[in-house]
């Protein structure tokens, strides 16, 4: 990649811009230096996309909560970008359990000390939790 | 929590402590921690230098490791490597330490900071809130130094960012013990002593053959050059075997891995072909000079590889034939890496 070559796409997505990352270019003579750059529509299109599929997921989650099908964690696991195995270890449980926890009906019946753990993985309070979806 | 109430003193007594370290940045956290921990240490190397002796450059593909349902692409050595090799190779006394608990993880760095010592550390980029949210997912192997406190804050320096940035405490402790894969345990490390005097050639030989080595001679498909090739295969069967959001999905992975952050552009090979090039003029080896101009063009073509799946993710555009010329221009790539590294290997010194 020449020097001239170098894109300086903006991307205002959630900040991504805010990083002008170091690239390295050749100059004229072929030889390497580093410069920054505020990024290249190929990359900035990548990361929008995947966060899109993020948000769509959560929503898709949301409605699910709201209808009563699952359980806050499942929602606020998807919010914190997190999946089961990461959110088990979080927990210090196996992933069943942690999967028993998106039925409604076992979420409603957990005792104070695991609500308050997910909270801090969370970080969120208590109403925020069992409220959501209400 | 058992260690709760002690973090929690940590947490409140805080001298101000500063070492006199100089941040720069860099394209890649790790190679850039590392010049910039042996810049703090009066050694004058750069990135690429640290880079390649520390035999950064890499390609896997592991089709049965998902995260988020997407198989794991990466054009890197696997982290902790070029810290750890750099440092063997120039004869430098390191200290590295993991922990179990989270206040013995923050009193050791305190501790360190008191004696004047920057420390590299790996973290959980989720938490570094300092970073825009765009690049904030759970990756847990993200390397900064922290190189004092002030006013309860941790100065950090992270080579990625242009200027250095502050971290409070209770995110900078998720950050060292993030859960996930990898798990970094609060992982801190620090340069004990450099010898008087560094002669970089050896280390640029021994990088070089060992880069050779890891590109060239893995006999499973899913590292090395051997590895472009099983992706390219894959992407060919992309618009048969997965629905076009899955398509679209996949491909975008594999541009943020190459471009997004971190790797200097073209996932990595300028990098590289940078240090091919430094390593020429150090030891006066024509050679790699020549090699460093025809990595550059393959990392061009990484480039126009990622631009034109790029396109297709914009098109929503799972027609056979795009995905083939796609799958056409990486096994183009992978046939040159090949013979490139072969020709890396057979370097007359």
């Amino acid at each position: 990649m020449k020097l001239n070559e170098v894109p300086q796409d903006k991307e205002a997505f959630k900040g991504k811009s805010n990083v002008h990352k170091l690239l390295y270019a050749t100059s004229d003579d072929g030889s390497y230096t580093s410069v920054n750059s505020e990024g290249w529509e190929a990359e900035n299109l990548a990361t929008t996309q995947a966060w899109e599929a993020v948000l769509e997921d959560l929503k898709e989650t949301e409605a699910q909560v709201r209808r009563g099908a699952l359980s806050p964690v499942a929602y606020f696991m998807q919010k914190s970008l997190m999946e089961l195995p990461v959110l088990a270890r979080y927990m210090g449980k196996w992933k069943w359990q942690v999967k028993r926890h998106f039925k409604p009906e076992v979420f409603r019946k957990l005792d104070n000390n695991t609500l308050a753990k997910y909270c801090r993985v969370f970080g969120i309070t208590l109403s925020e939790l069992q409220g959501f979806g209400q | 929590m058992a260690n709760e109430p002690a973090l929690h003193r940590i947490l409140i007594y805080c001298p101000q402590l500063t070492t006199s370290f100089q941040h720069h940045q860099h394209a890649h956290c790790e190679s850039g921690v590392t010049a910039n921990l042996l810049q703090h240490n009066g050694i004058h190397i750069s990135e690429p230098m640290t880079f390649g002796i520390g035999a950064g450059i890499f390609f896997g593909h592991l089709p049965f490791i998902k995260v988020s349902g997407i198989p794991g692409t990466t054009f890197r050595i696997w982290p902790g490597y070029i810290f750890k090799r750099v440092t063997q190779r120039l004869g430098i006394n390191i200290h590295t330490e993991k922990f179990g608990s989270e206040a013995k993880a923050m009193a050791a760095l305190d501790d360190a900071l008191a004696r004047n010592i920057p420390v590299g550390m790996i973290t959980g980029v989720y938490y570094l809130d300092y970073l825009p949210e765009a690049f904030r997912f759970h990756f847990n192997a993200h390397n900064l130094v922290v190189y004092g406190k002030e006013d309860g804050r941790y100065l950090v320096s992270d080579p990625v960012l242009e200027m250095p940035a502050t971290i409070g405490p209770e995110a900078l402790v998720k950050a060292r013990f993030a859960k996930g894969v990898p798990e970094p345990k609060g992982k801190m490390y620090y340069i004990k002593e450099v010898p008087g005097h560094i002669d970089l050639t050896k280390g640029i030989k021994d990088g070089i053959k060992q880069t050779c080595f890891f590109m060239s001679s893995p006999p499973v498909p899913w590292f090395g050059v051997n590895a472009i090739h099983l992706l390219a295969k894959k992407i060919e069967q992309y618009p048969q075997k997965l629905t076009p959001r899955q398509c679209t999905l996949y491909l975008g992975n594999i541009i943020r891995m190459q471009e997004e952050i971190g790797t200097g552009g073209g996932g990595f090979r300028f990098l590289y072909a940078a240090f091919l090039q430094e390593a020429a003029q150090y030891t006066g080896n024509n050679e790699l000079g020549r090699l460093s101009e025809r990595y550059t063009a393959i990392g061009d073509q990484w480039r126009h590889f990622a631009y034109s799946a790029a396109r297709l993710c914009k098109a929503r555009n799972s027609d056979l034939v795009s995905y083939t010329e796609l799958s056409k221009l990486l096994h183009d790539i992978g046939d040159k890496e090949k013979q490139f590294f072969k020709d890396l290997k057979a370097v007359k010194w």
